[in-house]
């Protein structure tokens, strides 16, 4: 029995149950630290986890993108985060001119709505035509060579805007009508992220009926469990394809201005980090599963805010806000080693990961 | 059924044109025509921006014309009808933006741009006309070349391309000849006075000439010479290689001599890319674990070294080793974290592979850049003042000195990865690469083979980062970002993973042409894209492919060959 338990263990798996000892001590330690030093007021510590959902619900709509496209092609859309950053940066002249005119103050709604639209209608272009000119040509292609591509097609995209709109940071106007919070006891919630996770919450909502109970959305699912099968049935894979392209890109669009009304600051990098955290989220919850990136995203979103200060503040760690990228990042490491199936994900094969 | 496929045809010539109209504009609306405006090919006459857009125009055409099973004649007309449609997408692109002020939203859509993308012809109906004009007859003229014989093609085609490539390296060019009287002047008559850029109109049409007569006389009479030289004994043919190998390291060993300080430097950026390149070749070209994060051996190499040898300050130990005491530990510091990284990834494969890597050199660079480590690598200022090699007294701290310990460096990379190819440990790589299960099933352990490449290929990041600490005696955390790392991917990738000559061919091209030509800088990330996509889709293996990979890339071809013959 004692000689069987030890022949099953090996080397990597001390090694990784050493490192996730290690980083867990150091999360609790610092905790119970932070805690103890009793630095931050309850209100303060609300007010982490109401930034940490809106952020979460932004990170959610992007991580959608990654999963719908990996749980069809199973491979990961590299150009991801710069279809993001297609919709918000061009959404931006938009909403510039319409603060010039007054239209962004006087009629809000339908101002923002516009702006969902011509960021939601940028991004599904780029990324149906990333679609088509980078990933169609290579589906039968071995596995390292769509995902070369799709390195490349992130650069392209990010210095083709760069070139277009030029290279410095372009400041989003501030609604006024969006200015002021809500308080209710401890819990003091600014109009923006309401705006924000209220989209959110609507469009991730729409986004499951869709895929529930539409006949594309039944189709989706299909091509998902097995293309070929699918394709017997009579379901046009391509188009299928073109069209989960289409839905993901489309909630990155939205996720851009959100980010945009949060944030007040578009430039041609912005896409970059958002989307490894988006990534990071669809991990977390399980890649593949819709769902899960739901989830995922409000998860990393919490974790991110209340990380650092939790964990890190304890331990007399200077700026330790800074390090919130590094603990995001930790975390895809941590997720991937022990739960490499997220939070709701089913089993992954062994060709999945 | 006839007329069905006349329509087809010039459909999809129109369909092309207005594709490649598109990417005219776009072209010039990220400002690429404007700003390559400023470099004449040939002086005067043709600049690199207007080249640009001509070489568009030339691509849509021949892939329109492409198509060989139709008539020369529909071809040609094809071509043209592609070309014209480029042109009079251009002439709407113009005439909407006298209309409309693009300027707010496209900074490039400047009164410069029109006035290139019009030929500078300030009458606006005349300058239409020639936009037509001459889209009508370069299109013309490319589809004809295209569908006369593949062997004209191939002798017009090389002579352009090298007209090109000596205009755009003229400055190289001057600068290594200038030592030479005779040589100079028939520069300056080839290249127009001097301070004048690009080649005089005489010297391209004679450059042309030389060049497609070499072409021809190759393909008439160069398989009877390959033949001939064949035939020659076994030890001839060893005395040639011998001789050759001589003479390319002596060339190597002068050059700095020859190229100056600055061209030195250029060749030390380079150097340094191409050890990169061979370290990443071994974990990504052998192994075949898509490392994303490679950036930050480099970074660890050089913040070693920056340590290391420097005194005082924030930087918290007086150590103040010499360069050659501290490389060894920076190349050590490089294999840890090489091995560090390995462990936990072990079991994770392909994508999330490449994003942990990717998440790995994010967190070192913010690490280095975070005021937590403040005191030890001073944030974001760096560290100042790190101590160039010494050899025996003398300072290695001028770009044409330290040249040689990058030359020497490169060596012993190259040496031991052309050792570690077909070694025992070579194969065991290959063999992952191929498949994992399979190598396990086959004996290989793989927990080990992979840290063994994770290792390696750290080490060689190591010592180039060390070099480079070396080299600039400052290091920050801003030069180690994800850019690095694409770049160095992109080299080995455009040479053709797993392939050596592959790195040095792909070091030089994509990490030294952008520093020689201000120009490509700009757009050199984009460039380095959309060549990641074009090669693909197009040529998987790269330029100089390794037998196998060529292989594996083309295994259905070789399948349908195999069952169809």
């Amino acid at each position: 029995m004692r000689q069987r338990f030890l022949n099953r263990i090996n080397f990597t798996d001390i090694a990784l149950g050493i490192i996730g000892t290690a980083l867990v001590g150091l999360i609790v330690v610092g905790s119970f630290k932070t805690l103890a030093e009793g630095n931050y007021t309850t209100r303060q510590w609300l007010d982490f986890v109401v930034f940490g959902i809106a952020q979460g619900s932004i990170y959610a709509l992007i991580a959608l993108g990654y999963t719908l496209v990996y749980g069809i092609l199973r491979m990961i859309n590299f150009a991801h985060s710069e279809v993001f950053m297609a919709g918000s940066f061009t959404a931006y002249f938009a909403a510039a001119s319409m603060a010039k005119s007054g239209f962004l103050e006087t009629n809000t709604f339908v101002a923002v709505l516009i702006l969902f639209a011509i960021a939601m209608a940028t991004s599904t272009a780029i990324g149906v035509l990333v679609e088509r000119v980078a990933y169609r040509p290579l589906r039968r292609a071995p596995r390292l060579v769509p995902l070369i591509t799709a390195i490349g097609a992130s650069f392209v995209l990010q210095y083709t805007f760069k070139g277009l709109y030029g290279d410095q940071f372009k400041a989003y106007p501030e609604i006024d009508t969006l200015k002021g919070s809500y308080t209710w006891g401890d819990i003091n919630i600014t109009k923006v992220q309401v705006v924000v996770i209220l989209s959110a919450a609507f469009l991730m909502l729409l986004l499951y009926l869709y895929v529930q109970f539409t006949k594309t959305g039944k189709a989706m699912r299909a091509v998902a469990e097995d293309k070929d099968v699918a394709a017997l049935m009579g379901i046009d894979v391509d188009a299928i394809i073109v069209r989960t392209f289409a839905l993901g890109a489309a909630l990155a669009g939205a996720a851009g201005i959100l980010y945009a009304i949060t944030f007040r600051q578009v430039n041609f990098f912005m896409g970059f980090i958002p989307g490894i955290k988006a990534f990071t989220a669809a991990v977390l919850g399980g890649i593949g599963n819709i769902p899960g990136a739901m989830l995922g995203g409000i998860f990393l979103g919490l974790f991110e805010s209340i990380g650092p200060i939790l964990f890190l503040d304890g331990l007399n760690v200077p700026a330790p806000y800074q390090l919130k990228d590094v603990i995001a990042f930790s975390m895809l490491v941590l997720v991937l080693l022990f739960r490499p199936s997220g939070i709701l994900g089913e089993r992954l094969s062994r060709t999945k990961a | 059924m006839e007329q069905e496929n006349t329509t087809s045809w010039w459909l999809t010539a129109i369909q092309l044109g207005l594709i490649g109209g598109v990417v005219a504009i776009l072209a010039s609306l990220i400002g690429m025509v404007e700003s390559f405006h400023a470099r004449d090919i040939i002086a005067g006459q043709i600049s690199m921006g207007e080249t640009l857009l001509l070489l568009i125009m030339i691509g849509f055409a021949y892939s329109s014309s492409r198509n060989e099973q139709s008539p020369i004649s529909t071809r040609v007309t094809s071509g043209v009808i592609t070309g014209v449609t480029i042109s009079l997408t251009i002439v709407l692109f113009v005439m909407l933006g006298a209309v409309v002020n693009l300027r707010s939203i496209f900074v490039n859509a400047s009164p410069t741009l029109y006035k290139i993308l019009t030929l500078e012809i300030s009458n606006t109906a005349l300058a239409y006309v020639a936009i037509v004009v001459v889209g009508a007859i370069v299109s013309l003229a490319a589809s004809l070349v295209h569908g006369a014989t593949p062997f004209w093609k191939r002798v017009i085609s090389s002579g352009f391309f090298i007209v090109l490539l000596l205009a755009l390296l003229q400055d190289l060019i001057r600068i290594t000849l200038t030592p030479f009287p005779f040589i100079t002047e028939v520069l300056s008559w080839m290249f127009g006075r001097r301070g004048q850029e690009g080649l005089s109109i005489l010297g391209a049409i004679v450059v042309f000439l030389i060049v497609a007569g070499v072409i021809y006389n190759d393909a008439k009479h160069g398989a009877a010479r390959r033949a001939r030289r064949e035939a020659l004994p076994e030890a001839t043919k060893r005395t040639r290689r011998w001789v050759s190998w001589g003479l390319l390291g002596v060339f190597l060993l002068i050059w700095p001599r020859i190229a100056g300080p600055v061209l030195s430097d250029v060749t030390n950026s380079v150097g340094l890319y191409i050890l990169m390149g061979l370290g990443l070749n071994i974990v990504v070209g052998y192994a075949g674990l898509l490392d994303l994060g490679y950036v930050a051996f480099y970074a660890l190499g050089a913040f070693t070294m920056g340590v290391l040898t420097t005194t005082g300050g924030e930087i918290f130990f007086d150590v103040r080793w010499t360069f050659w005491e501290a490389l060894p530990f920076a190349v050590i510091v490089a294999v840890l974290a090489g091995i560090m990284l390995g462990i936990p990834v072990l079991k994770i494969r392909g994508d999330y592979l490449a994003i942990i890597t990717l998440g790995f050199g994010e967190i070192i660079r913010i690490m280095f850049l975070s005021d937590f480590l403040k005191p030890y690598f001073g944030g974001s200022f760096g560290i100042v003042s790190i101590a160039s090699p010494t050899i025996g007294g003398i300072v290695l701290d001028s770009s044409q000195t330290l040249y040689y310990v990058i030359l020497a460096a490169c060596f012993v990379a190259l040496f031991v990865a052309h050792r570690l190819r077909d070694s025992r440990i070579g194969r065991a790589w290959k063999a992952i690469r191929e498949d994992e299960d399979v190598a396990q099933a086959m004996g290989i352990n793989l927990t080990a083979t992979k840290l063994l490449a994770f290792a390696t290929g750290a080490a060689f990041g190591g010592l180039s980062g060390a070099i480079f600490a070396a080299k600039l005696s400052t290091v920050y955390p801003h030069s180690f970002t994800l850019i690095t790392s694409i770049n160095v991917l992109a080299l080995i990738i455009v040479g053709g993973m797993g392939s050596l000559p592959g790195v040095i061919v792909g070091g030089l091209l994509l990490a030294g042409l952008p520093e020689l030509l201000r120009e490509f800088s700009e757009y050199r990330l984009l460039i380095f894209g959309i060549l990641l996509i074009v090669m693909m889709l197009n040529k998987p293996e790269g330029f100089l492919p390794e037998a196998v990979h060529k292989r594996e890339f083309h295994e259905d071809e070789n399948l349908s060959h195999a069952a169809g013959g």
